[in-house]
């Protein structure tokens, strides 16, 4: 909402600065968002008058002008412009003028003739781009007076942010009364000019809408020119809150809305067909609005119709049919009341914004109808003549009985200190009701107050205690802090922090990336082509269209990214929710999941270490080292599994017991070429919940007595997992074994192939013995048989 | 010649050899030729038995006393000798210590997550429970509950990402702060952070950022200590003293409500490009809960009384860190996540 300061001032006297208004209004809730001059800065420009005008001996666009500035003598202007003319008030730049853009006018010589000057367009003098030619002044400027004060140029214009239940706000007048209310403490009620009919001729309006539409003024207007621009002084004051001229009728329309909220509109009476009657469209009902585009509605929406069909929809936008133009002589004026619930969402539904929906679905003060039609009245006359008939109010007597109902709201003294938290005088709190309503009562209680018919946002009590605060300035109300009860919190060991899992990868080398949960639907499904996902309905894009279903698919997105930034070596991961649709239902799943990624060399590069390429162990003990976190290592197992996006064959499912916990894989190669990922990608991914439950910690006794390490080569065929092996030798130590070392994987000459060698450090010991040589060599016997008998192992010579 | 001065110059002779001795062996070879079995000195000894009985004490003192002054004259020369070995052994094993240090590369936390985690920490550390809610909200959740119906002009603030059967991406964390009303009793303080989502892409919005929502209600809650909470909190992300205001502003879930702005962390107030010359710095909405939406949630309103504030993450980042483009925190750029340790 764009208002001016001299505007303001027309209404309400305003003593501070531009500045310091626009301060004084943010501070009581109206934000403004800019500030800027109304004329960008010039100097030297006075009103003249062309007294002379002939053509350019030797240039056919140019003109000659003798031009004065003082009634007296007499200056040589060379003008390009069409419109200049003898007789017309100018905008005179001097010699030595400054005008915008760094322009600077000096006396010169065109086409061999002397110019002492320049006669200003609009656009020169940085008014606006709209006019052609140079600016025809108000007949009614003083010779030699600066331009600047006689246009009052030293204007500024405030753009002001209404919140959204600000409806009251929407307009100068609007502004000026809360301003008013929160300077002055006193209420600025509107004054109306009713202008007296000279003819009697009225037009049928019927309203079928109960509650949407409880009051419509309207008024017959004769003889209008409707082809006539509007004055200069109207055109100007539009242009400051940028707003177009159109015409005089719409300019005054659009005047009356900035001036007091009202939203108006003006049909051509005779395109109107018999009568008006304001109803719910029907279903399909179609109507070309002022935009030229042809809408179809429903019976959600609100239309203004005659006996031929719509010619509005009520509150948004006029329709073509009954619109104004260059020929209307007679103008039906509307000034109606539509609801709120009647307006808001249905511009937007037509792919409209319009200034009056705005202002509707906010709420206009139903009682303004009757009051601004007799102001547009006034305007119309002033700039495009006509012979006004009677205002004829139109009301539907229930909705208008409701509307008229005193609503009273009521504020408790105590609740005022109990919710701010800073005692405020009864006088001042008297002080600012007063200022907002008509009627604010004491009560035994407290105070009651009338609800302003233009205050939509009135109407509990809290409302009536952010009034007092909000105009009172939230800087009356002293930093106090709470008295919080000492309840002690949580530092619970049955879940690992997530902090601490974060710094724990972290440490491990990987860096945190945060990605869009929205992902491409296309990458996701080459990843996860039999996941069903959640699709938004209207996404910022394609390629961030559809919920992801795992983290992997945008850190992919983000390694490859950071690969192409000439990266050569990623270690990302991320914590964050995947969202599961559970299959056969619409169920959806939030699972917060700690994913990562990791690909090129081992090491960063460096001097003295062989350049080796990351492979799935290394990555493996990461995810290890983080799941230790929970200490309870010994229940983590990985299982070899399939997941499309894994490569078969390096891919594991994680489980913590019996539940499963994450994935550790691979990139399958095949979607790696795809994704031009040239090394090899291992991704792995912890669901938190379930990943990191912790064990409840029990300290185990530390054995006194010494333990005895026997090292075993022991072929295998492939086949036999790590974890068939273990199980085994645990089984045959007998709980003698408090560790087993893997210390190497061997396949080549010796091992037969399809067996490979493992070499495995056991390391035994009691807890209540020093155990002997003998001891050791039994385990280890008992081991070797069992491996034999179970897996056929062979034990492969040291 | 007598036999002490010849003596005298077997000692001479002999501390000369050793000084001369440029290595152990040398060393070695003056020790052997003087005071080996066959030695100078040794011979000398065996030479007392010719001597008299008078004049054996003082001869044999005075071969004893060569023998000691060279023997310590070689243990010194030895201790030397070693000395000078060792240096120019450990002088071979010099390293340059300014070479790098060898290993994995240390990783980090993103910069949105460092200023969650000390968030919280500011919140934990005066009772608050941090608290979640899910991204896939529903209608009631994210705005009816909290007073903002179908057609109100505030959805136009919040452009919605919608899914089509009635679910939608939360606009803000203020469902968080109905979930937590409807499972708690009161009174209760929380802090709700995480990821929200807007159809909006510019310098400083993008379509996913994040919030955290505070909440915190009692009988006595109250405007006055919503400020205290809120100054103190700036002051402690910001690390120094910080003028804060509010100002009056609108959310249909809290009456009354205020924006708080803090004084412009780049220029002090002054005006610069950041703050748009105002010297202010927007950062958060806040107000005392609206009584509707205590209501709806099973509060009583007459009784139960507090405040909320929800608060942009990402642009806490940005002011912290001076990262002018909000853009930058999704693109993940190693370049930029490497600046944050």
């Amino acid at each position: 909402m764009k208002i001016t300061y001299r505007w303001l001032q027309e209404i309400t006297p305003v003593t501070a600065s531009p500045a310091q208004l626009a301060a004084q209004l943010t501070l009581a809730g109206l934000e403004v968002e800019a500030i800027s001059p109304v004329a960008p800065p010039f100097a030297g420009v006075v009103v003249g008058e062309v007294l002379e005008c002939t053509r350019h001996p030797d240039a056919e666009k140019l003109s000659v002008c003798q031009v004065t500035t003082d009634g007296v003598n007499r200056l040589q202007i060379i003008c390009g412009a069409k419109n200049v003319r003898a007789g017309l008030k100018v905008a005179v730049a001097m010699d030595g003028a400054h005008l915008p853009k760094d322009v600077h006018i000096k006396r010169t010589k065109l086409r061999g003739l002397e110019s002492n000057g320049m006669l200003c367009s609009s656009r020169e003098l940085g008014l606006g781009e709209s006019q052609d030619g140079i600016m025809e002044l108000p007949m009614a400027l003083k010779l030699n007076s600066e331009l600047r004060a006689a246009l009052d140029l030293d204007d500024v214009m405030l753009e002001v942010n209404a919140t959204p239940n600000r409806g009251d706000c929407m307009s100068v007048f609007g502004i000026a009364r809360d301003y008013t209310a929160a300077q002055e403490r006193r209420y600025l009620s509107y004054v109306s000019k009713p202008v007296a009919a000279a003819q009697q001729a009225v037009f049928p309006v019927s309203l079928q809408a109960g509650d949407a539409c409880p009051v419509f003024a309207s008024r017959v207007i004769r003889g209008v020119k409707a082809d006539a621009p509007s004055p200069a002084w109207l055109r100007e004051r539009l242009r400051r809150v940028d707003i177009n001229s159109i015409s005089a009728v719409v300019d005054v329309t659009n005047f009356v809305m900035m001036e007091l909220g009202q939203p108006m509109h003006a049909y051509d009476l005779a395109k109107l067909d018999r009568g008006i009657t304001v109803r719910m469209a029907t279903a399909k009902e179609r109507i070309t609005l002022l935009d030229d585009k042809e809408h179809e509605l429903d019976g959600e929406f609100l239309v203004i119709a005659d006996d031929s069909g719509a010619v509005g929809v009520a509150g948004v936008m006029g329709g073509r049919r009954t619109a104004i133009s260059d020929t209307t002589t007679d103008v039906l004026l509307e000034s109606a009341h539509f609801s709120p619930a009647s307006v808001a969402g249905r511009a937007r539904r037509l792919g409209l914004f319009t200034d009056a929906a705005q202002r509707f679905e906010r709420g206009v003060d139903p009682s303004l109808a009757a009051l601004a039609i007799e102001r547009a009245t006034e305007l119309l006359l002033e700039c495009a003549g006509g012979s006004p008939g009677p205002v004829q109010v139109t009301r539907i007597a229930s909705a208008g009985a409701a509307a008229a109902a005193d609503e009273w709201v009521a504020l408790r003294r105590e609740r005022v200190t109990r919710l701010l938290g800073a005692p405020v005088p009864d006088s001042e709190v008297q002080a600012v009701l007063g200022a907002i309503s008509e009627k604010a009562e004491l009560t035994a209680a407290g105070w009651r107050v009338l609800r302003p018919s233009h205050r939509f946002d009135i109407r509990i009590e809290a409302d009536l205690i952010e009034e007092v605060a909000r105009l009172r300035g939230f800087d009356s109300i002293a930093e106090f802090h709470a008295t919080a009860p000492q309840i002690p919190g949580d530092a619970t060991e049955k879940q690992v922090s997530q902090e601490r899992v974060l710094t724990a990868i972290a440490d491990r080398g990987y860096r945190e990336v945060i990605t869009y949960t929205f992902v491409d639907p296309s990458l996701q499904r080459s990843l996860f082509p039999d996941t069903p996902a959640l699709a938004l309905a209207n996404p910022i894009s394609a390629e961030l269209s559809e919920m992801r279903v795992s983290l992997w698919t945008g850190l992919l997105h983000s390694c490859r990214e950071n690969l192409r930034r000439q990266q050569n070596r990623v270690r990302l991961f991320e914590l964050g929710n995947k969202f599961v649709v559970q299959s056969g239902s619409n169920l959806l799943r939030e699972i917060e999941t700690l994913a990562g990624i990791a690909t090129g060399q081992r090491l960063p590069e460096q001097w003295g270490s062989a350049k080796e390429a990351l492979d799935f162990y290394d990555v493996k003990a990461d995810v290890m080292d983080v799941l230790a976190l929970t200490g309870d290592v010994t229940s983590i197992r990985f299982e070899a599994a399939t997941l499309p996006v894994l490569r078969p064959g390096r891919a594991a499912r994680i489980f913590r017991g019996d539940v499963a916990i994450g994935w550790l894989g691979e990139l399958h190669p095949q979607i790696a070429k795809e994704l031009n990922l040239s090394a090899a990608v291992f991704l792995f991914e912890l669901e938190m919940t379930v990943a990191f439950a912790s064990k409840p910690l029990q300290f185990n006794k530390i054995s006194k007595y010494p333990s005895v390490r026997r090292d075993l080569a022991i072929v295998v065929d492939e086949t036999v997992p790590l974890a068939v092996l273990r199980e085994n030798v645990t089984f045959s130590a007998s709980g003698l074994l408090s560790d087993l070392r893997v210390f190497d994987v061997y396949r080549g000459s010796n091992v037969e192939t399809g067996r490979k060698s493992i070499a495995l450090g056991l390391i035994l010991q009691d807890s209540s013995r020093t155990l002997t040589d003998d001891d050791a060599d039994a385990v280890v016997a008992r081991v070797v048989a069992r491996l034999r008998d179970v897996l056929s192992a062979t034990i492969r010579d040291q | 010649m007598s036999s002490a001065d010849s003596l005298s110059a077997l000692v001479n002779e002999a501390l000369a050899d050793i000084d001369a001795s440029g290595d152990l062996a040398a060393l070695d070879e003056v020790r052997v030729r003087i005071l080996g079995k066959k030695g100078l000195l040794t011979e000398q000894l065996k030479a007392l038995g010719g001597l008299s009985a008078a004049e054996r004490p003082a001869a044999g003192q005075r071969i004893n006393d060569a023998k000691t002054a060279v023997q310590s004259a070689l243990e010194m020369h030895r201790i030397r000798l070693e000395a000078g070995a060792l240096a120019r052994e450990l002088a071979k094993g010099t390293i340059d210590v300014t070479l790098p240090g060898r290993g994995q590369e240390p990783g980090s936390l993103h910069p949105v997550t460092r200023t969650r985690l000390r968030i919280e920490k500011i919140f934990s550390q005066a009772g608050f429970q941090v608290v979640s809610g899910p991204e896939v909200e529903d209608d009631f959740h994210n705005f009816e509950a909290l007073n903002i119906p179908k057609n109100h002009p505030a959805r136009a603030m919040h452009d919605t990402f919608y899914f089509g059967d009635g679910r939608l991406l939360r606009t803000h964390t203020s469902p968080v702060q109905i979930r937590t009303m409807m499972s708690q009793k009161p009174p209760l303080a929380i802090i709700a952070p995480g990821r929200v989502y807007r159809i909006d892409s510019d310098m400083t919005h993008t379509p996913m950022f994040h919030q955290v929502e505070g909440m915190v209600i009692g009988e006595h809650i109250s405007f006055a200590n919503l400020k205290a909470m809120l100054h103190t909190f700036v002051e402690r992300f910001f690390e120094r003293p910080l003028g804060m205001r509010l100002r009056p502003s609108y959310f249909p879930f809290t009456e009354p409500s205020a924006e708080a702005d803090i004084e412009c962390v780049f220029c002090g107030g002054k005006g610069c490009r950041v703050c748009k010359h105002s010297g202010w710095l927007e950062i958060l909405g806040c107000g005392m809960i609206h009584p509707k939406v205590l209501d709806a949630a099973g509060y009583d309103s007459e009784k139960w009384q507090g405040y909320a504030f929800g608060a942009g993450i990402d642009r806490l980042a940005m002011l912290r860190y001076g990262v002018d483009d909000l853009r930058l925190f999704f693109e993940n750029d190693l370049q930029l996540l490497k600046q944050f340790p």
